[in-house]
């Protein structure tokens, strides 16, 4: 059974990232929709306030949305990534292939 | 708009649902699929959560609480911003495992406990009652809306029924077409995705009407809502509360995967864990459009309709107050597929859950009782007909007691405040769930202990006070009561559910669970069978029962085919038990399926030791891979070995074919000459002085013949490692004299200026001297028959090696050799220069070298050294084994 890698090309390493941030996303939507009511719940409260957290959560959709593109993408590529490398050559391949079982 | 016209389009609508999904069923029986599972049909049917309660019950809750309604929505959205690892690994689990809700779930992940099963079953029935009561109201109240305009006296009698009894029907028909319970209901699923489009359309045209038809505008919209937020009548409970606020999204993100109906369209309902990618931001988006015209809505209420009316029905009487029937009658659809399909769901999930953790698992024990517990597979009869009729029992029974629900409390209770209930119940399964799947140290009594004491204080602090049994302990003011309520439990539930984990041992079945649960890898079911005997059978006759006997034919002969047999009896291997299990479970869920497979195949229980030989195969198989591998790297190895000497076998040959051709051709040219002259001698009128001469080109060539034979036999002798080799010491300017003077003889008639250092020559060495003598005067000769230089000048070197022996350069100061044939002078025939004038067979420089290596020493061509240049290497003794090495 291969190694585990030490290093990743490049396609796997973004796609590595992007699940970091697909894992820090909720945590981060939480605290972004938590804290305006524990810190300023008469401003959030008020018609503005209000307008201001209808922003916010859609612009939190359009993250979430964003994101999973990306995810969608760099998971393609790291596929495209996996498949040249398995016509190239086995080396390149072994690397790879076990390379998306790293953390 | 009148009453009739409103029954006749609200029927038309039902019409239209049981028409779609009927024709999604025939269409995905057709095999069809295409459009059925796009993810945009999985994402419109999450939109399940958003029931009656959202559709009425958000305004008036926006009107009573302010901000407060979006707490509902914003729990989901936080949840679906994790989609991408949290709830593509439930449903990639639960595929996984065939499961069929909730409580199997979490039954199946600690150690397909059926008791646990029966317990959640419990929680979302109490949960579910008032909330599918209060789907029945919401569609009885937007009648009566209607209603008070109509001439007749009271039409609404038993409304409420019919409805109940529509839904019941609906759900039997297309609810319970297939017996997997794991199996995706098309026709259902369709039929909902078609009653979200109906939703969200009729919420966004009355949001539309409200802000640009009766307001002024978004400005002026937003004037008006700032505007309310700071009467103070107006907004008396606008104020938010952070810990309401906290909690609500905490039980709202729970309800999310913990209520039956959303983990049934979300888990159940889902093919692969693909769709989540498109539903993770357009379901959130969904929510936002939903919630987007809340807030306008209910302050336009307040600001145009009577301060009497019920704010849980602006939606319905914004509209018709401003004589718009039309969008009126759009809302009252919307509401109504909004209550319609929350209870067709709810009812499909909570049937599986009863008649799969309830009635099945009762109806069994009661046989095996009946049965005398000794012959189980001697029983014949038909589960699967069993099963369906448990279903279709179960559905009526959850429609049936929302409506004796409904009727009971005659429907005082505000909309939000129950469904909130029926939320915080389900959150208290959320621990053990969450724990489940990603702690492999959770074990079954942590779950028991955590689901029982959340489900104890929910009774208690929640349900029991909306219910009017009993009311909450008195608080301090500033405390909420709800928020109190789901923190103390949820608290407690967690604490119990850790607590009670820490200090528990699980057994094997649990761990195994725990095992694939967490790190999502396939199950493994282990479980001694006893191997002599043949258990396949009576488990044939068993899922026969189950699935009906095509169906069960059907798997059993796959398996068996998969197994390298043919027939219909596979062996009982750990993999066919899994898979038979797993299928099984998808119908009548894990326990059940698990306890049937145990009694019917005669398993002995799973011990911790037959775990640690789980582990242990696990580690074999693993180090076989290992060892497979570098086996192959070993035979790769060796074939590029085998390549290489093959390779240098195949140049052999073709060397040793042209040795062969050149030999007979070196041969035949003597050979010719020799007989054509001896057949001249033979003519009788010759001279003596021709005779003579014939004679002498005949002695000629066969001297030429002779020393061509000599040559050749020293060569085989020397390639062939058996010349022998006379060592002695000798001197080595001797040696060097001796062949100067011996290679005169060639071409005695040019001249050479010898450049030698003579003190240096005097080197003793041991070595075979004839030898080495041969290899100086072949050298030289060749010098004095090549050298091409008008006054040719030849330098004779001996120098000590560095590290021992000696070397003799022999440069001559002509042409030299080009590099191209540098490599070719050693090889056997190789004549650079005409042979006429070379006057050899080429064998000279290849005898030269086999000598050298026999005596452990090796000559070479020094390129740029202004001539041809030869360095003869010589070691300081000879080889021991000489004989034996020399050939090699």
């Amino acid at each position: 059974m291969p190694e585990r890698p030490l290093f990743l090309e490049r396609a796997s390493f973004r796609r590595r990232r992007l699940g970091d941030a697909a894992r820090i996303l909720p945590v981060l939507a939480a605290l972004v929709i938590l804290a305006p009511v524990w810190w300023v719940p008469a401003l959030v409260s008020s018609g503005g306030g209000a307008t201001a957290f209808f922003v916010l959560w859609a612009l939190l959709i359009m993250a979430i949305r964003v994101l999973h593109r990306a995810l969608l993408r760099a998971e393609a590529a790291t596929m495209r990534a996996q498949a040249e490398a398995m016509h190239d050559d086995d080396g390149p391949a072994a690397r790879d292939k076990d390379g998306t079982h790293a953390v | 708009m009148p009453f009739e016209a409103l029954v006749a389009g609200c029927l038309a609508y039902v019409a239209l649902m049981f028409a779609v999904a009927f024709a999604a069923d025939r269409a995905a029986a057709r095999g069809h699929v295409r459009w059925l599972d796009h993810p945009l049909v999985y994402t419109l049917s999450l939109s399940v959560y958003c029931s009656a309660w959202t559709f009425y019950g958000a305004v008036g809750y926006a009107t009573r609480s302010g901000l407060e309604f979006a707490t509902i929505y914003l729990g989901p959205t936080i949840v679906c911003a994790g989609a991408w690892w949290g709830l593509r690994r439930l449903v990639r689990v639960a595929r996984m495992h065939h499961v069929t809700s909730i409580a199997d779930l979490i039954s199946a992940r600690f150690g397909k406990s059926n008791p646990l099963a029966a317990l959640i079953t419990l929680i979302a029935l109490i949960a579910a009652t008032p909330y599918i009561a209060l789907q029945l109201q919401s569609v009885r109240l937007s009648f009566e809306v209607f209603a008070t305009d109509s001439p007749q006296g009271n039409p609404l009698q038993g409304i409420g029924l019919w409805v109940a009894a529509g839904l019941a029907l609906f759900t039997i028909l297309f609810g319970t077409r297939n017996l997997a319970a794991d199996e995706r209901h098309h026709g259902v699923v369709t039929a909902i995705a078609l009653e979200a489009v109906v939703k969200l359309l009729a919420f966004l045209a009355l949001g539309v009407f409200v802000v640009w038809g009766l307001a002024d505008g978004p400005v002026d919209m937003m004037r008006r809502i700032s505007a309310a937020s700071r009467d103070a009548e107006f907004s008396e409970g606008w104020l938010l509360k952070p810990d309401r606020w906290t909690a609500l999204i905490v039980v709202s993100a729970a309800a999310l995967v913990t209520l039956p109906r959303m983990f049934q369209v979300m888990v159940v309902e889902a093919a692969d864990e693909e769709r989540l990618h498109v539903a993770g931001w357009a379901f959130p988006a969904y929510l936002f459009a939903m919630s987007l015209f809340v807030l306008p809505i209910a302050v336009m209420g307040r600001h145009l309709l009577p301060a009497d009316a019920n704010p849980d029905l602006f939606v319905l009487t914004l509209p018709i107050a401003a004589d718009r029937d039309f969008l009126a009658f759009l809302v009252f659809l919307g509401g109504f597929s909004a209550a319609t399909s929350m209870v067709v769901v709810s009812a499909i999930a909570l049937s599986t859950m009863i008649s799969n953790h309830w009635i099945v698992p009762g109806w069994l024990a009661l046989r095996r009782r009946a049965a005398g517990n000794d012959r189980p597979d001697e029983d014949t009869r038909d589960v699967r007909g069993f099963v369906l009729n448990a279903r279709r029992i179960a559905i009526v029974a959850v429609v049936g007691a929302g409506w004796v629900y409904h009727e009971a409390s005659g429907g005082a209770a505000a909309l939000a405040a129950m469904g909130l209930v029926a939320f915080t119940g389900m959150a208290q399964v959320l621990p053990a769930m969450l724990g489940g799947l990603l702690w492999r140290g959770a074990n079954r009594r942590g779950a028991y202990a955590g689901v029982g004491t959340g489900f104890a204080l929910w009774m208690i602090m929640i349900f029991l006070p909306s219910v009017g049994v009993g009311v909450m302990p008195g608080l301090p003011a500033d405390i909420d009561p709800l928020a109190f309520s789901i923190f103390v439990s949820l608290a407690v539930n967690t604490l119990a559910f850790v607590g009670c984990s820490l200090f528990g041992f699980p057994d094997p079945v649990e761990r195994l669970q725990g095992l694939s649960f967490v790190s999502s890898v396939e199950p493994i079911r282990h479980s001694r069978m006893r191997q002599s005997d043949d258990r396949a059978e009576p488990l044939l006759a068993m899922s026969r029962r189950v699935w009906g006997a095509d169906a069960a034919l059907r798997f059993f002969q796959a398996e068996a085919v998969a197994q390298g047999k043919s027939g219909y009896l596979p062996d009982l291997t750990p993999r066919f038990l899994t898979r038979l299990e797993r299928k099984l479970s998808g119908t009548i869920g894990a326990a059940t399926a698990h306890a049937m497979i145990d009694r019917v195949a005669g398993g002995a229980a799973l011990t911790v030791s037959d775990l640690l030989q789980v582990a242990d195969e696990a580690q074999r198989a693993k180090e076989e891979t290992q060892r497979l591998e570098s086996a192959t790297t070993e035979l790769a190895r060796t074939a590029t070995q085998l390549r290489e000497v093959n390779e240098k076998l195949t140049a052999l040959s073709v060397q040793k074919d042209a040795f062969l051709g050149q030999i007979s051709h070196e041969l035949r040219t003597p050979m010719t000459s020799v007989r054509a002259f001896s057949e001249i001698l033979m003519t009788p009128d010759l001279s003596e002085a021709e005779r003579r001469k014939f004679a002498e080109i005949i002695h000629d060539e066969a001297a030429r013949l002779t020393r061509l034979l000599d040559d050749l036999l020293d060569l085989s002798v020397l390639e062939s490692g058996r010349a022998r080799m006379s060592y002695g010491v000798v001197n080595l300017h001797d040696l060097i004299v001796r062949a100067l003077s011996s290679a005169s003889a060639t071409c005695p008639e040019r001249q050479f200026t010898i450049d030698r250092d003579i003190p240096t020559e005097h080197l003793a060495v041991i070595t075979d001297g004839d030898r080495l003598l041969q290899v100086l005067i072949n050298v030289i000769s060749n010098a004095r028959k090549y050298c091409d230089a008008d006054r040719p000048v030849l330098s004779i070197h001996v120098r000590r090696s560095a590290g021992a022996g000696a070397h003799i350069d022999i440069i001559d100061n002509g042409s030299g050799i080009d590099g191209a044939r540098q490599s070719l002078i050693f090889e056997k025939f190789s004549r650079l220069n005409d042979p006429a004038r070379a006057g050899g067979a080429g064998l000279g420089l290849a005898i030269c070298r086999e000598i050298m290596l026999a005596l452990g020493g090796d000559i070479s061509y020094l390129p740029g050294q202004g001539g041809a240049a030869f360095r003869i290497r010589l070691p300081v003794k000879p080889p021991l084994n000489s004989g034996a090495s020399s050939g090699e």
